[in-house]
């Protein structure tokens, strides 16, 4: 089997990007991706991409993007796995080039979801569960969906709506670091707390944003890697897939997502690491309390044990496991079949000590950073780990 | 700075869609007659809810309709705030998901309660729900 790198990443600037449309923002981190891999759009034989769509007019986004690139031609593919749509794609392409099928590929996430009105937005949004029997008479919206997880782990661990606030003011904080974030501002404490509600007991703060952005990744066999004379790429280790069930009431619990649990533990078996070895991780914060079940989830502290971690800066750049230096989800922001290619294309930055500005650089010991993606409600888990 | 220059495009797409209740008929008629049936696999006993026509716990399609007794305990809820476009003119709904006795839990709507009131590990109980348009559904109340 194929080893596989990662030799070049694009990434569009996020936020209200109504100035272009799709093919434009997915050529803002395409090109930057291929030129920084030392290829053309000749060169990309595969193309797997991460896309949800319905909140921008193309159906078929795979095939308007890659003509309006230069990629037509290529094997090419649209994967959906909701918000982990971006992961998806990237195991897709990533078992092409294992499976010795292709030499190259190219990942790309792309979505505009600002071509619409919010309240479709929640809408279609909130379908993304199990519609029939949990939106067709009760209306759940994603944020709901989070708000009943948020409720239980109060209930068993006191944690509380202040450190919910609290991983928003540390993803607030990075973001506000990151040219290409969204929310490129600070926020207080008593500014999260004070913003509205919004699915109880989770507020504004608490939400990531609605957001259009582009993020691209060239990957290629160790036999490429060679021939293009790339020195010191960042390798896929392990990507761990999991998944749970469509209707929330069939969970046996809701103070963290089984399928991280399950996908975490594949990918640390696969990569043969564990929590410990890791120097940086992104996980999947469309929720504020989605980042502290992930902790536990991923194994970075014992179940019920994620408020602390962030009470006590454990998560912050220069922490035990600095996690979203980014601005996460909630900053950055949340282009669903977007982010798992985001994620990937700042921990590559994170891992080749290439971050800008350098204040929020993480100091690496072993080169192992974990990126932790789901969809719907962890209705779809990957866990994917780089490591230089 | 302004507003970038875009087309409203000239084609609206509206989507409602038929949602085929067949094999699960039996449930939709018992909401009307007060009733919330689940099913029961006839080869592993396992109980299905919401029901199913095929047990995806064994592979088998036979399984037999139970009437649930609908008492249960809240594990968790949440009220809706910002809602979907299409329930724009409901008020804030509390959604709950409850532990029926019969083993099996159920998300639905918490009503008849203030926000303020409900408690993890309360008793509520299932119940079948005829809107004025005839429209069947079911909902949480508190006991």
């Amino acid at each position: 089997m194929n080893k596989v790198a990662i030799i070049g990443v694009g990434h569009s600037r996020f936020g209200d990007r109504s100035d272009v449309n799709l093919s434009e923002l997915s050529f803002e981190a395409i090109q930057p991706s291929l030129e920084a891999s030392g290829l053309t759009a000749k060169d990309i034989p595969y193309i797997a991409l991460g896309s949800m769509g319905v909140w921008s007019e193309e159906p078929l986004p795979a095939v308007v993007i890659a003509e309006y690139c230069g990629l037509t031609g290529a094997g090419l593919v649209r994967c959906e796995a909701a918000c982990a749509s971006g992961s998806a794609a990237t195991f897709n392409a990533y078992c092409a080039i294992r499976s010795e099928q292709m030499d190259l590929a190219l990942v790309v996430g792309a979505e505009k979801m600002k071509q619409i009105d919010a309240p479709t937005i929640m809408e279609l949004i909130g379908r993304a569960g199990y519609y029939m029997w949990e939106f067709e008479n009760f209306g759940m919206t994603f944020p709901a969906y989070y708000a009943v997880h948020a409720v239980q782990h109060m209930q068993k661990y006191g944690t509380t709506e202040e450190d919910l606030a609290l991983v928003a003011v540390k993803n607030h904080k990075y973001g506000a670091m990151n040219p290409l974030a969204h929310l490129q501002h600070e926020i207080t404490l008593q500014k999260a707390l004070d913003s509205s509600v919004i699915a109880w007991p989770l507020k504004l703060y608490d939400c990531c944003p609605i957001t259009d952005g582009t993020a691209s990744l060239v990957l290629a066999s160790e036999k490429k890697v060679k021939e293009l004379g790339i020195e010191d790429p960042v390798w896929i280790e392990a990507i761990g897939v999991a998944s749970d069930t469509a209707n929330l009431s069939k969970r046996e619990t809701y103070v963290g997502l089984d399928a991280s649990v399950k996908a975490a533990r594949r990918a640390y078996r696969t990569a043969g690491i564990s929590a410990k070895d890791i120097d940086v991780a992104t996980v999947h914060d469309c929720f504020t309390i989605a980042e502290i079940m992930a902790y536990e989830d991923l194994g970075f502290c014992e179940k019920g044990h994620g408020a602390n971690m962030v009470r006590e800066g454990e998560t912050e750049v220069d922490g035990r496991i600095p996690v979203n230096v980014d601005g996460g989800l909630k900053a950055k922001g949340h282009p669903i079949g977007t982010t798992g290619v985001s994620m990937l294309v700042e921990l590559t930055k994170q891992l080749l000590e290439d971050v800008k500005p350098k204040k929020r650089q993480v100091s690496l010991k072993n080169y192992v950073a974990l990126a932790h993606n789901t969809g719907g409600t962890g209705h779809y888990g990957f866990v994917t780990i780089l490591r230089r | 700075m302004d507003k970038p220059l875009s087309l409203k495009s000239a084609r609206k797409l509206q989507i409602r869609y038929n949602l085929p209740i067949g094999r699960t008929s039996n449930f939709w008629k018992g909401l009307e007659d007060g009733k919330v049936y689940a099913t029961k696999c006839q080869k592993c006993g396992r109980l299905h809810f919401p029901p199913v026509a095929d047990c995806g716990s064994c592979g088998s399609s036979k399984l037999d309709w139970t009437v649930l007794s609908g008492d249960g305990e809240l594990v968790t809820f949440t009220q809706v705030f910002i809602k979907p476009a299409s329930f724009s003119d409901e008020s804030n709904y509390i959604v709950a998901i409850a532990h029926l006795n019969e083993g099996v839990k159920a998300l639905a709507w918490l009503t008849g309660i203030e926000r303020e009131n409900v408690k993890v590990g309360m008793k509520v109980k299932l119940v079948s729900k005829v809107f004025l348009d005839r429209r069947v559904s079911y909902e949480f109340i508190p006991v």
